[in-house]
């Protein structure tokens, strides 16, 4: 099998390729497409890292989620007709930051190859902690129960970039829907996509949160398989995206967090502990948390996307 | 050449690609999609460190894969409030600049009406 | 053990979860429940962060908790020493000060079921908090960057908060900067961990040799919690940020946002790697924030607008932070005179800076602006918010008694005493230049002259502004059990340069 050095090799070319033709395409459309095809190149070198799980989440939301949103994004400012700030850089700007990105490439490269051996890991402690959770797959362990701490204050992370984006609204518009993702009318051949498409996703990333508690996936991957299907929906303009004062809506963003807070405070009463869980009975709790938090992650990012509420939503 | 080994060549060049394209384009969306080149960068050298935690049946070190899941979706919603301000600067200054001699003069007479 | 939890650790948890809490209800009740539990949440927190400081001066011992029950490697631990102790109480009372001021500013009104601007305020107003206190009690270094982006995220949206495009922008230009300063950090933090498989504050300091992967973090780091904290010269950020924002955030981004990465930067170098020679970062460390102390005074000096005058001030106030750098490192005689004049600093310009801009908020709303050129006599129409900015002043000259001269005083020991004389030259000439700016603002408005008030200041706002400028001059008081306090929990390595 002499084969996989080549297609490594190969691969890493084209992620270098892609990435260089991201900088240096001159219109904005260019760059966020090839910066999509990178995100999808770069799940494929996840798996050669022996990561599925973050080659999912990578493909999903590094490269699916986030090109929606540039897309969107660059879409609403050329129809705004905002002039993009225009002037090109002078060469001597150009040369010092090519100068300085490659002394910063080759440092870091050194660097990273040369790190000590032998290998600091912490594999065998999560290991050791695998029987308690009652999970086989380590890294859903190390998100939900050993640094489950950081998952929660992530997903607060997420409520206030929510919040935060709503903010930038105008006064007036306060409560409103969102401005819809894309302008098009119902289109037949979208709407037939969509209604194909949608429920095999849903039903996909239902199984992909299922099974990661066992397996490469979890409420991340499945999370935002499910939030794309929802902003196919709303792109082929089968749903609109709700007000953002419905009241559904708010409980449904808060849901993962705030049952994953609860849990942990309840960790005081039947483990040792805040965010600690009872001996023997974890994984139905976890997947009790993961539950709510695929919840949450499915409706948050598309309503990220959507962006804040505004006056022409007609509602 | 392993694949880890491979993974971290790319990653710091990605960062170096990243960090021309933050200092060279000016507009504030291609700086947002240098951003996530770098990290994206950053999170393949987390990998690379992961797959040399390779031990105890596993093949990777499951902690720094936990650490760039997390930190994929903290960039995506930090490029989601970057977005939104780029988008609302430009509906309301019909023109998106970041240039500071626009906004904030030294010796500002304080015209802007600062009620507050 | 190192990271097994102490009596009264638990405490560190429900301080955390109490803003967290408070952001999750404010969210979901929306309207104007969001500003009532932000107001309940107030009392609870300053609570909380006094009985985690009564119960580190009982114990002697930093306070720590294994979350989950599982320990450091593989778990994340909490640990509040001393100076974590005296910064969450600082910033519950700065909290509670701009929440309560912030009243008449962000209420909802009536008729209204929710308002853009009141909830935007009370929901980011206590995710700082939640941030800032995990910065504070937070042992280990990937959770500190996810409390950085929570920070990040909190802050940006009340920069522009009335939604002008000059807010926009500077809201913008704040967040491209905190984003390439986590990224730097993040970097940094891949680097320890592909070294040491950890990142525990205390696994890491026992664990920490001179190798190239641990320069390149720390630089790393360094360089991102330098960009946050608006280091000169990465400072471009700040005086648009702080000086337009509302008077309430400017008061809690000045003074404390931006100390909770520089409190990071005292745990990189004080706690992480202070088994680490070099030298050399303190040299250049307190070289930047000797530009910064000579730069942000003169710019402050030619500012037109009261507001950009006292963000040039912040500036030019955290490069004293940074002189703690070269003059409390190691274990000399010294070193204890450094350490306590730096967090000294930190207390006094938090609550005299804050003060300053909750009273020039009050100035322009009652004026109708804020330049400096038009406040001739206003000090006999609003006596109360001059004072507040005369007590604030005085604490950022360094002028007996005051906290910020106790800061200066120690800062000066510390520097003649280690022949590091440099410093403390620019220590006094950044008093002159100080007493420079705070003297435009207090001379005309001590003149004569005749302004005409649009509305008489609220007493109970200025009475809250006065009542932070009297603290930072409390500080002035401070006993020595004090300064023993904020040594607790410091590792001191012997024989370091």
């Amino acid at each position: 099998m002499n084969l996989l050095p080549i297609i490594d090799v190969g691969l890493a070319l084209l992620v270098l390729g892609i990435a260089t033709w991201t900088i240096a395409a001159r219109e904005v459309f260019g760059a966020v497409v090839g910066y999509v095809v990178y995100g999808l190149l770069l799940s494929l070198v996840w798996v050669r890292l022996y990561a599925p799980d973050v080659a999912l989440t990578e493909a999903a939301v590094g490269g699916g989620v986030t090109g929606v949103l540039l897309l969107t994004a660059g879409a609403r400012l050329r129809s705004g007709g905002g002039k993009e700030a225009g002037e090109a850089t002078g060469l001597p700007l150009r040369v010092v930051a090519a100068v300085l990105s490659l002394l910063v490439a080759l440092g870091l490269a050194a660097v990273v190859l040369f790190l000590p051996e032998p290998p600091a890991t912490l594999a065998p402690e999560a290991r050791a902690g695998l029987a308690a959770t009652g999970l086989g797959n380590p890294i859903t362990a190390v998100l939900i129960s050993y640094r489950s701490f950081d998952t929660m204050l992530e997903k607060i992370v997420l409520v206030l970039a929510l919040t935060g984006v709503w903010s930038v609204a105008a006064d007036g518009a306060w409560g409103r829907a969102p401005a819809p993702i894309g302008r098009m009318a119902p289109d037949g051949a979208l709407t037939l996509l969509t209604q194909t498409l949608a429920p095999l996703g849903i039903v996909v990333g239902l199984h992909i949160f299922w099974v990661g508690a066992d397996a490469p996936g979890g409420a991340f991957q499945g999370g935002a398989l499910l939030a794309a299907m929802w902003m196919i929906v709303m792109m082929a303009r089968l749903a609109e995206a709700p007000r953002i004062d419905a009241r559904w809506l708010r409980l449904a963003l808060i849901a993962g967090p705030a049952v994953f807070f609860l849990a942990g405070l309840a960790g005081v009463a039947w483990g040792d502990g805040f965010f600690s869980y009872p001996p023997g009975f974890a994984k139905p709790i976890i997947l009790f948390i993961e539950a709510f938090m695929l919840l949450t992650i499915a409706v948050t990012l598309p309503m990220l996307v959507a962006g804040p509420p505004s006056k022409g939503a007609g509602r | 050449m392993t694949p880890a080994v491979l993974a971290g060549l790319v990653g710091a060049a990605v960062v170096g690609l990243g960090l021309y394209g933050l200092i060279v384009d000016p507009q504030p969306l291609r700086k947002l999609l240098a951003f996530n080149l770098i990290g994206s960068g950053v999170f393949l050298i987390f990998g690379i460190v992961a797959r040399r935690g390779a031990a105890a049946g596993f093949e990777f070190d499951p902690v720094p894969q936990a650490m760039v899941i997390t930190g994929i979706v903290v960039a995506f919603a930090a490029s989601a409030l970057a977005v939104a301000l780029i988008l609302r600067l430009s509906e309301t200054s019909g023109g998106v600049s970041l240039d500071p001699a626009v906004w904030t003069k030294p010796d500002d007479k304080g015209e802007k009406g600062d009620g507050q | 053990m190192m990271g097994a939890t102490t009596p009264g650790g638990f405490l560190l948890v429900l301080a955390i979860l109490l803003p967290v809490g408070g952001v999750l209800l404010s969210f979901v009740l929306g309207g104007r429940f969001a500003e009532r539990v932000a107001l309940a949440v107030t009392p609870l927190g300053l609570a909380l962060a006094l009985a985690i400081a009564a119960g580190v001066a009982h114990s002697g011992q930093p306070l720590v908790y294994a979350v989950g029950g599982h320990p450091p490697p593989l778990g994340i631990a909490l640990r509040a020493d001393g100076i974590s102790a005296v910064m969450l109480v600082a910033a519950a009372l700065i909290f509670a000060a701009s929440g309560f001021y912030a009243r008449a500013k962000f209420s909802t009104p009536p008729g209204v079921a929710e308002s853009r601007a009141p909830l935007t305020f009370w929901i980011m107003l206590q995710a700082i908090w939640a941030a800032l206190t995990i910065v504070f009690v937070s042992g280990d270094l990937f959770n500190l960057y996810v409390a950085l982006e929570l920070l990040t995220f909190a802050a940006v949206p009340l920069v522009c908060i009335d939604g002008r495009p000059e807010t926009l922008a500077a809201a913008l230009r704040y967040l491209l900067f905190a984003l390439f300063g986590s990224i730097c950090y993040l970097l940094g933090a891949a680097l320890f961990f592909g070294a040491y498989g950890t990142l525990d504050i205390a696994l890491l300091a026992q664990r920490v040799h001179p190798l190239p992967a641990v320069w390149a973090a720390a630089a790393l780091m360094t360089a991102g919690l330098l960009a946050k904290t608006a280091l000169f010269p990465l400072h471009l950020w700040l005086p648009p940020a702080h000086a337009n924002a509302p008077a309430a955030a400017s008061a809690v981004l000045s003074g404390l946002v931006v100390k909770g990465s520089f409190f990071l930067l005292l745990r990189l170098w004080f706690y992480v790697l202070p088994g680490l020679p070099a030298p050399a970062v303190g040299a250049v460390l307190g070289t930047l924030g000797s530009a910064a102390i000579l730069f942000g005074s003169v710019l402050a000096l030619r500012q037109a607008r009261l507001k950009l005058l006292i963000a040039y001030s912040t500036i030019a106030q955290i490069g004293y932070l940074f002189l703690i750098f070269p003059l409390a490192s190691g274990a000399h005689s010294w070193s204890a005179d450094g350490w306590s004049g730096g967090v000294m600093q930190i207390l006094a310009h938090a609550f005299a800076k804050a003060a300053m801009f909750l009273a020039a908020g009050l100035l322009a709303e009652s004026l109708g602006h804020d330049q400096i050129a038009k406040l001739t006599g206003a000090a006999r129409k609003m006596p109360l918010t001059f004072l507040t900015l005369g007590l604030g002043g005085l604490s950022l000259m360094g002028l007996p008694p005051s906290g910020g001269f106790a800061a200066k005083w120690l800062m000066l020991r510390a520097s003649v005493a280690s022949g590091q004389w440099l410093w403390a030259l620019v220590i006094l000439a950044g008093g002159l230049l100080a007493a420079g700016y705070v003297y435009r603002i207090l001379a005309p408005a001590l003149g004569d002259g005749a302004v005409a008030l649009k509305a008489p200041p609220q007493r109970g706002r200025e009475a809250v502004a006065l009542s932070l400028a009297l603290v930072a001059v409390a500080l002035g008081f401070a006993p020595n059990s004090f300064f023993d306090f904020i040594e607790i929990g410091r590792p001191i390595v012997m024989g370091t340069p």
